[in-house]
């Protein structure tokens, strides 16, 4: 699935969590991934303002896919008006540190199915996986089987898992963080970044993630290259999908 | 006109969007129930748990004149999703009475084994019983910890599979819903979408 970053209104896309550039038009990309028969839509606004209702209700009337929002969420009021603009899942994040109370809350008031937690992962300076807050720039002495199992408990209905030191590289999937996370846990995961080409998708499929986000793959034609919205056909995920059904 | 049923709920915007992409521009978002009067058929979303969409349905005001225009009057309705549970008698989910409009109720996914995660999250096949909103094996996106079971057979309009065969689809008479989310499931979506407006 895509995933596209949102901020101040715009497209555009990160490395490292760091230096977004500019990509293009939200909701003209959303119609170009329409024509695609894309599967789902990761939009995340990460411009630690108000939710921008508005860029998000332009979004949902052109989009006929499953689309999950995540960014700024902090009230049952916001993600009751996320779900009515046509929003199917909503992602947390911080909202897991600040206000675990309102995340229950949420899971007893919408279901399960529709809580996506974000788990953004770095490694620390020893070279160790951590949860990192990317709000405070901290990495956490928590790691990401614990903070999952965590989660697990909580009731959230599925994990994003996203890799900091890979997202933007085109460096291919952190297949052992993918595989430490996906044996211990009976959610469904989503692996982010790092993904450059096809067989890094199927990478992610084939080590246990249920489904695998694209960032720079779908929105430059390649690495250090000029802005082309863009998915891979859908005959050649079928065959990554065929691939892990014959596994 | 096409009424669809907005009770704090969930995602009215975009099945009012596919139906208007689909050339068919007469909507209405109906929170009131006088609204419902207004409208030749309904379709009821609903993202959330079975407690809460009863609820928000009494809420509104709406259960009553709901009942009368579906039951009395007969206008189609398309339940979608929480939309289509609601409209059996029961749920495990919850406590309170459904709609009862079908016979049967909604029991929660249990599997042992470990490979099949609940909720079922993602694109699935689905497969006609009744050739009524969906006349061949389409794909379609779902999102449900609960499923139905219907008390009788003659009421399941579509099946897949999902560990286990389940009932993704009801209709009775003027009555269907969809366990899928048909605004969420581009061309299959509009396909199903279509017919329903055409019925």
């Amino acid at each position: 699935m895509p995933c596209l970053l949102l901020k101040d209104g715009s497209l555009v896309k990160t490395v490292k969590f760091d230096k977004p550039s500019y990509v293009g038009d939200a909701v003209n990309a959303i119609k170009i991934f329409n024509e695609k028969e894309v599967d789902e839509l990761l939009l995340i606004d990460i411009s630690k303002k108000e939710i921008p209702f508005d860029v998000i209700r332009k979004i949902t009337r052109e989009c006929f896919m499953p689309l999950c929002y995540g960014g700024n969420v902090k009230t049952i009021e916001n993600m009751r008006t996320l779900f009515q603009l046509g929003i199917e899942k909503i992602v947390v994040n911080d909202l897991l540190f600040d206000d675990i109370n309102l995340v229950k809350e949420a899971i007893k008031l919408f279901g399960s199915q529709s809580i996506v937690a974000s788990v953004d992962i770095k490694k620390n300076v020893w070279g160790v996986r951590k949860v990192y807050r990317h709000s405070n720039k901290k990495i956490l002495n928590l790691t990401p089987i614990e903070y999952v199992r965590q989660l697990e408990s909580l009731g959230v209905g599925e994990i994003l898992l996203y890799s900091v030191d890979r997202d933007g590289t085109w460096e291919g999937m952190d297949i052992d963080l993918i595989k430490e996370v996906t044996n211990k846990t009976h959610l469904p995961v989503i692996s982010c970044g790092g993904v450059g080409k096809l067989k890094d998708i199927e990478d992610g499929i084939l080590n246990g993630s249920s489904g695998v986000a694209i960032g720079s793959m779908c929105v430059y034609s390649k690495k250090d290259m000029g802005v082309l919205i863009k998915f891979p056909k859908k005959n050649d995920i079928n065959k990554i999908i065929e691939n892990y059904e014959n596994l | 006109m096409i009424g669809i049923v907005d009770y704090g709920m969930g995602n009215v915007g975009s099945v009012e969007s596919m139906i208007n992409h689909l050339g068919y521009h007469k909507t209405k978002i109906i929170k009131k129930k006088s609204d419902l009067d207004l409208v030749d058929k309904l379709i009821l979303p609903g993202v959330g748990t079975f407690d809460n969409g009863m609820i928000n349905l009494k809420k509104y005001d709406l259960l009553d004149e709901l009942n009368k225009q579906v039951l009395e009057n007969k206008k189609p309705v398309l339940g979608i999703c929480l939309g289509m549970q609601l409209l059996m008698e029961k749920s495990e989910e919850g406590e309170l009475p459904g709609l009862g409009w079908v016979k049967g109720e909604c029991k929660k996914f249990i599997f042992g084994n470990k490979k099949l995660k609940v909720p079922h999250m993602g694109w699935n096949e689905v497969n006609p019983i009744k050739n009524e909103l969906c006349d061949k094996s389409s794909r379609f996106y779902f999102v449900h910890s609960y499923y139905v079971k219907c008390e009788e057979e003659k009421n399941i309009m579509l099946k897949t599979n999902y560990g286990m065969e389940f009932v993704s689809g009801v209709s009775k008479d003027n009555i269907f819903g969809v366990q899928f989310h048909p605004e969420k499931s581009h061309k299959y979506g509009m396909d199903l979408m279509k017919k329903f407006i055409e019925c």
